[in-house]
């Protein structure tokens, strides 16, 4: 049965407010960079250092408050369920891309190539582009982007997909660790997982660095070089981010934070870990593999 | 139980305990009173906003020819009017509702997730601020239609980076919105609610809490790409690279059509709260109504095509989208039943908030069997992008929505100020707003199957007459709005008097939130309240 007795509401943060003055000073910056404006760049960097300082303050106003004992079981229910469900915003938000990859692969490229005779592609194809193909990959009728190789999948994306499965079992070792209170095996374990996780990002940057200089595949490679990197490059991104937040639990379990009872900064980071590790393994299939 | 009520008392003597004083009250606030009315006077900012483009566009309409204004900006004003009035005005409206009211209504202290409650409300004043530059942009706002449809969106000049963000931002916002609520409802219901004993509106805000959350990241990926498109030479709607402009239109319409139930599940909750106060009776049906919301959520994710019939769909594609749409009439009706079985033999009384609620009843009914009209493919061609479809969706957002928004501003406002609104200026509010309604909206359906396409700031002749009635509608409409601004601004001062703590007879029966003094404390049920048996299980 669910109970609010002693629900901590906390006190009042000028953090939040802050936080989205920066990320909107920020984006403003990021479309005036895009329009050619000459404040963008400075906007941008500005908005986002405010941005990242203000979410550094409330996290440690929240960290401090945690390990003064201020949140109990519900409360902690309460984070959690928010971990849980922005997880699945990040479901849906893959999904698209997912969705864009598979749309192209199963219905707008077959309707180009005139595969299916009653497909609304057909005219298009017969009047615009009668002398293309459906096959994949590829860059569509316009040739957009000029010639390109296709990403393989064994290599460096299988070591990714090594690297990242690994980092999952290192973070669930830590996680042991901190439940038997073995505090060496927690800053181990997350040590090792953050390391993967960077070596990854690593991969993925001289990968994307082969792809630009010397197999011609890039963003502007048409429908294959779009889904692919938009598909890589926001999981790249998750990574990242990933990694960032398991090492501020791993600075806070070196400074002694986290007891097998109230954790849930360590858990909600190593959901988020294994989600970004589930999300790669789509990935190695849907855009390496297949 | 006493012990843990003297414990966090204890926590609670370090922190505030009332509102602070000045500005700072109000942008740091973690209250989810305070939120809820500042979201509740955003909502009723933005709407007067999108309304005055909606007379800009009623007036260039007024009669065929171009008089006030250029094309390019009249389509600008559609299209602000629709993302104005959809991120802008109801849906904040409904999140200030359920930040208001859920806490109450479960006996809970507060919102579950305060501090993130802030950032929502400022992420959405932020997304806002970031879409009303467009305004004044090089090559002005988005003119391509709320819908953001490529290719045509990418022509949009120095606006549309400033959109597509705004779109993530008011995205994150009712993202983190929606977690709050969701986590309020599972952990932080008084001992004794079970679900099934929670007030309809609580349930209504549930699900479309899962909507939001499902929906948005969608919306968010589609500009994505048309950002990445336009800037950064992808292809995702180019089909020389391989992609399709179609795409979009799936990708949007998946967000787009759970988007507009996110927009009508709480109208039908707060109907469900109000009804059954007013006919003095319980609510008819309360476990049909909650299945029945849950279906039409459900279904609202496998419907999305037929908002693209015309397109260019399969057959079998048309058929299945065909068939699916109407299968959502059947809960839709089940609720329009229960509600006129609720006040079937009632002891019916007509205040305000009773009066657009029935209204919201009758017209919503109208809107519904509209888009059952539309849902019949080959039908659908002939409305497709005419008026016939600007007046649906009228019906079911400004009668329904709209109304339904004006009925909790009356019927609340006594539990939130202490005072009571004046009945006589409510029912000529009411009054005029019903009637002046469908003078703006019905001759638009006898425009649309005439032939007149929407978003087209001239028209041939022959569609002058409906136009010219229509407009006169929008601004008796427009201009009766501000009758409630100033009730609104009366019952804050006073009004017609103090109100008691139930306001409405028996109201007790039917929610938690007539339980606790008028105007409420800043904090209620700071230790959870004795649930007492609900009248309608």
């Amino acid at each position: 049965m669910s109970t609010n007795t002693a629900y901590y509401i906390p006190h009042k943060a000028v953090w939040p407010v802050l936080a989205t003055g920066g990320l909107m000073i920020m984006l403003a910056g990021f479309a005036n960079y895009l329009n050619g404006s000459s404040i963008g760049s400075g906007m941008m960097l500005t908005g986002f250092s405010v941005f990242i300082l203000m979410l550094g303050a409330w996290f440690s106003l929240q960290a401090t408050e945690s390990e003064s004992g201020m949140y109990n079981h519900g409360v902690g229910i309460s984070y959690r369920m928010g971990m849980m469900w922005f997880i699945f915003s990040e479901v849906m938000f893959f999904a698209v891309f997912f969705g864009a990859l598979w749309y192209a692969r199963n219905i707008s490229i077959p309707a180009l190539g005139e595969i299916e005779l009653t497909g609304p592609g057909r005219s298009t194809h017969n009047t615009l582009w009668p002398a293309f193909e459906a096959i994949w990959p590829t860059n569509g009728p316009g040739n957009v982007g000029g010639h390109f190789e296709p990403m393989g999948a064994f290599g460096l994306p299988l070591l990714n997909t090594l690297l990242l499965l690994t980092s999952g079992v290192t973070c669930t070792w830590a996680h042991h660790g901190l439940l038997a209170k073995n505090r060496q095996q927690l800053i181990k374990g997350l040590a090792a997982t953050v390391a993967l996780g960077f070596i990854f990002v690593a991969c993925q940057a001289l990968e994307y660095h082969e792809a630009y200089s010397e197999m011609g595949l890039t963003l502007g490679s048409g429908i294959y070089g779009s889904t692919f990197f938009m598909l890589t490059g926001f999981h790249g991104f998750h990574v990242c981010v990933g990694a960032i937040i398991l090492s501020v639990v791993l600075f806070r379990s070196w400074k002694g934070h986290f007891t097998p009872e109230n954790h849930f900064a360590f858990e909600a980071a190593a959901w988020y870990w294994h989600f970004v590790d589930v999300v790669w393994l789509g990935l190695f299939i849907f855009v390496y593999l297949m | 139980m006493t012990a843990v009520v003297a414990e966090h008392d204890d926590h609670h003597d370090h922190h505030d305990h009332g509102p602070e004083k000045g500005i700072l009250r109000w942008i740091i606030t973690t209250n989810h009173k305070d939120i809820g009315t500042m979201y509740l006077v955003f909502g009723l900012i933005m709407f007067f906003v999108g309304g005055t483009m909606a007379l800009i566009i009623r007036s260039e309409l007024f009669e065929p020819g171009l008089q006030f204004v250029d094309p390019q900006f009249f389509n600008s004003m559609t299209t602000m009017h629709a993302l104005v009035m959809v991120f802008g005005a109801v849906m904040p409206a409904f999140v200030g509702l359920a930040n208001w009211m859920i806490p109450m209504m479960i006996g809970a202290p507060d919102m579950a997730l305060p501090r993130m409650n802030n950032m929502s409300f400022w992420m959405l004043v932020a997304g806002v601020l970031l879409l009303a530059a467009t305004l004044f942009m090089e090559g002005g706002a988005p003119a391509g239609g709320w819908t953001l449809y490529p290719p045509l969106v990418l022509q949009t000049g120095k606006a549309l980076p400033f959109a597509i963000f705004s779109v993530h931002m008011l995205g994150i916002s009712s993202i983190m919105g929606a977690i709050n609520v969701i986590a309020t409802i599972f952990n932080m219901r008084a001992p004794g609610m079970t679900l099934m004993k929670m007030p309809l509106f609580v349930w209504t805000w549930l699900i479309t809490a899962f909507l939001l959350i499902a929906i948005m990241p969608v919306f968010a990926g589609a500009v994505t790409m048309l950002l990445t498109d336009r800037f950064f030479d992808t292809s995702f709607f180019n089909a020389a690279g391989g992609g399709d402009p179609v795409l979009y239109q799936h990708i949007f319409w998946f967000f787009g059509h759970p988007e507009v139930y996110v927009m009508i599940l709480p109208t039908f909750g707060v109907a469900s709260t109000i009804i059954p106060v007013f006919a003095r009776k319980p609510l008819f049906g309360y476990a049909s109504m909650v299945y029945a919301t849950a279906a039409i959520a459900f279904l609202s994710f496998i419907v999305w095509a037929h908002h693209m019939f015309t397109v260019g769909l399969p057959i079998a594609g048309e058929l299945y989208f065909m068939y699916a749409t109407m299968l959502i009439a059947i809960p839709t009706g089940v609720k329009v039943f229960n509600w006129t079985a609720t006040m079937w033999k009632g002891e019916m009384t007509f205040e305000t908030p009773m009066l657009f609620s029935i209204a919201f009843v009758v017209l919503f009914t109208m809107g519904g069997f509209t888009g059952l009209m539309m849902s019949v493919a080959p039908a659908d061609f002939q409305y497709h992008d005419t008026y016939f479809i600007v007046a649906h969706f009228h019906y079911t957002l400004v009668p329904a929505s709209i109304f339904i928004l004006m009925a909790s501003g009356y019927y609340w406002l006594p539990k939130w100020t202490g005072n009571m609104y004046d009945e006589r200026i409510g029912r000529l509010h009411f009054w005029l707003s019903a009637i002046s309604v469908n003078i703006l909206f019905f001759p638009q359906h006898f425009l649309g199957l005439a032939g007149m396409p929407r978003r087209i700031p001239d028209y041939a002749i022959q569609f002058a007459d409906w136009n010219m009635v229509s407009s006169i509608g929008a601004f008796i409409y427009g201009f009766s709005q501000l009758l409630f601004v100033y009730i609104v601004i009366d019952t804050i001062r006073g009004g017609t008097g103090k109100a008691t703590a139930e306001v409405w007879e028996d109201a007790s029966k039917h929610g938690l939130e007539w339980t606790v003094p008028s105007p409420a404390p800043y904090h209620t049920f700071t230790t959870p309240p004795e649930i007492i048996p609900t009248e309608h299980v």
